[in-house]
């Protein structure tokens, strides 16, 4: 079999691998994020000392940090990952510690008149927060959110330090094979500026349809 | 586990802080040079060449860093007979992508100044040229160290990935540390921790800085 086809059918399967990571990581890190970012916002004090340090620490750490501590430092005390989850856990934490970031900030930009009149009409605090809050929020931190996955689609690339099969490390791979880096890392450049580019699409298109008007 | 040993290796570890260091600052200032003038001819230029400059930030805003490092370390550079350390390359990418980052940042700063300034000068007889050097880019400077303040913290953790091309940083001396040791928890934590120190002595440094030179009456301080 010749280089090319070789290179293309084992980057499909890394490809699957990558979006398999995604798949999984996106939704988990926005779940992550808006519970670290309401925690941030109406928790007690000890809910917030501990939302706060969570999200500290992973904006502190580099992600490449991160990832090696959960798989080759916790080792150390006996609680073994394997590299795919131990990435996914990686990438929820850190980016929903961002996340959390632009969740508190939307909640903060809704102004405190909403959660009186929502008072007046005979609401709880919770259902303030489900009705009242929480649509806005998710309309407000979208952009910031977009912005996050944007980057975690980049930084998926790390996980090939711990040893996933992902994209980059296919390319890794080929690239101590048959050494044409040019050819080989031009065309991973081009996987990732494509999926970026969707992705951008896609929320430019969720961005324009909950438009608050 | 050898726990004694680790302390020995601690020195060798901090010395990584100075490798850390020419990567974030190299990168800053290759940045700065590139981003300044492309944010510039951005904001001000005909249609032809904004899309010329704006594709150029979108492949290196858009390129994992990690994709960059390993095509320009073992293609680009090799390709045009060029051998060059693995600390120049991780500098010269690294400068090249916070460039196309940078010039973001200019371009907003320049965009949010009053185009009157612009007109007033003219009326004061100066060039378009004169008007750009110097009414509006000493103000987009001030009005930018924010935002390069936090381009600072995004360089600091991506300097950490110049280990996977073999960067004598930080990172890559825990590495070591932790194959000699046996003990992967402590060294990697010890290296997140400094790389840490380093972000909020910086953004500190900034924070100085930006109180220092904020342009009176136009923005709050923070």
């Amino acid at each position: 079999m010749d280089f090319w086809s070789n290179f293309l059918i084992n980057l499909v399967q890394g490809l699957t691998t990558t979006l398999q990571i995604l798949v999984i990581s996106i939704p988990l890190s926005i779940i992550t994020g808006f519970i670290l970012g309401f925690a941030r916002v109406y928790g007690n004090k000890i809910i917030f000392y501990i939302s706060t340090g969570i999200s500290t620490t992973f904006r502190g750490l580099p992600l490449i940090v991160t990832l090696l501590i959960l798989f080759f430092g916790l080792a150390d005390l006996k609680i073994y990952l394997s590299p795919f989850w131990a990435s996914i856990l990686g990438f929820t934490l850190c980016g929903g510690s961002y996340i959390s970031e632009y969740v508190k900030g939307a909640i903060q930009s809704i102004e405190q008149g909403q959660a009186e009149a929502a008072r007046a009409l005979g609401m709880n605090k919770l259902q303030e927060i489900i009705y009242i809050i929480l649509p806005q929020t998710l309309i407000r931190a979208l952009p910031g959110v977009s912005n996050e996955i944007i980057y975690m689609i980049q930084y998926s690339s790390l996980s090939f330090v711990i040893g996933v099969k992902e994209i980059f490390s296919v390319a890794k791979t080929f690239n101590s094979l048959y050494f044409r880096s040019i050819e080989i890392f031009t065309t991973v450049a081009f996987v990732y500026l494509l999926l970026i580019a969707i992705a951008t699409l896609v929320f430019k298109i969720i961005e324009n349809k909950l438009k608050i008007t | 586990m050898n726990y004694i040993s680790l302390i020995e290796y601690l020195p060798y570890i901090f010395e990584g802080l100075l490798w850390s260091l020419a990567l974030v600052l190299g990168g800053l200032g290759i940045g700065f040079t590139i981003g300044l003038p492309i944010g510039t001819m951005i904001t001000y230029s005909d249609k032809y060449t904004k899309f010329i400059l704006n594709v150029y930030i979108w492949i290196f805003r858009s390129t994992p860093l990690i994709v960059l490092l390993f095509l320009f370390y073992w293609g680009v550079f090799p390709n045009i007979g060029l051998k060059l350390s693995p600390l120049i390359t991780s500098i010269i990418v690294l400068g090249l992508r916070s460039g196309a980052y940078q010039s973001e940042i200019f371009r907003g700063a320049l965009e949010s100044i009053d185009e009157g300034q612009i007109l007033a000068a003219y009326s004061l007889g100066m060039s378009k040229i004169q008007a750009i050097i110097s009414i509006t880019i000493p103000q987009a400077l001030r009005i930018s160290i924010p935002s390069l303040s936090n381009e600072y913290a995004i360089l600091l953790k991506d300097s950490a990935i110049c280990f996977t091309i073999g960067v004598l940083e930080v990172l890559t001396r825990a590495r070591i540390v932790s194959i000699a040791t046996g003990i992967a928890l402590i060294p990697y934590l010890i290296a997140g921790i400094i790389l840490m120190m380093m972000t909020y002595i910086g953004l500190k440094f900034f924070h100085t800085v930006y109180k220092k030179t904020v342009i009176p009456g136009l923005i709050e301080g923070i």
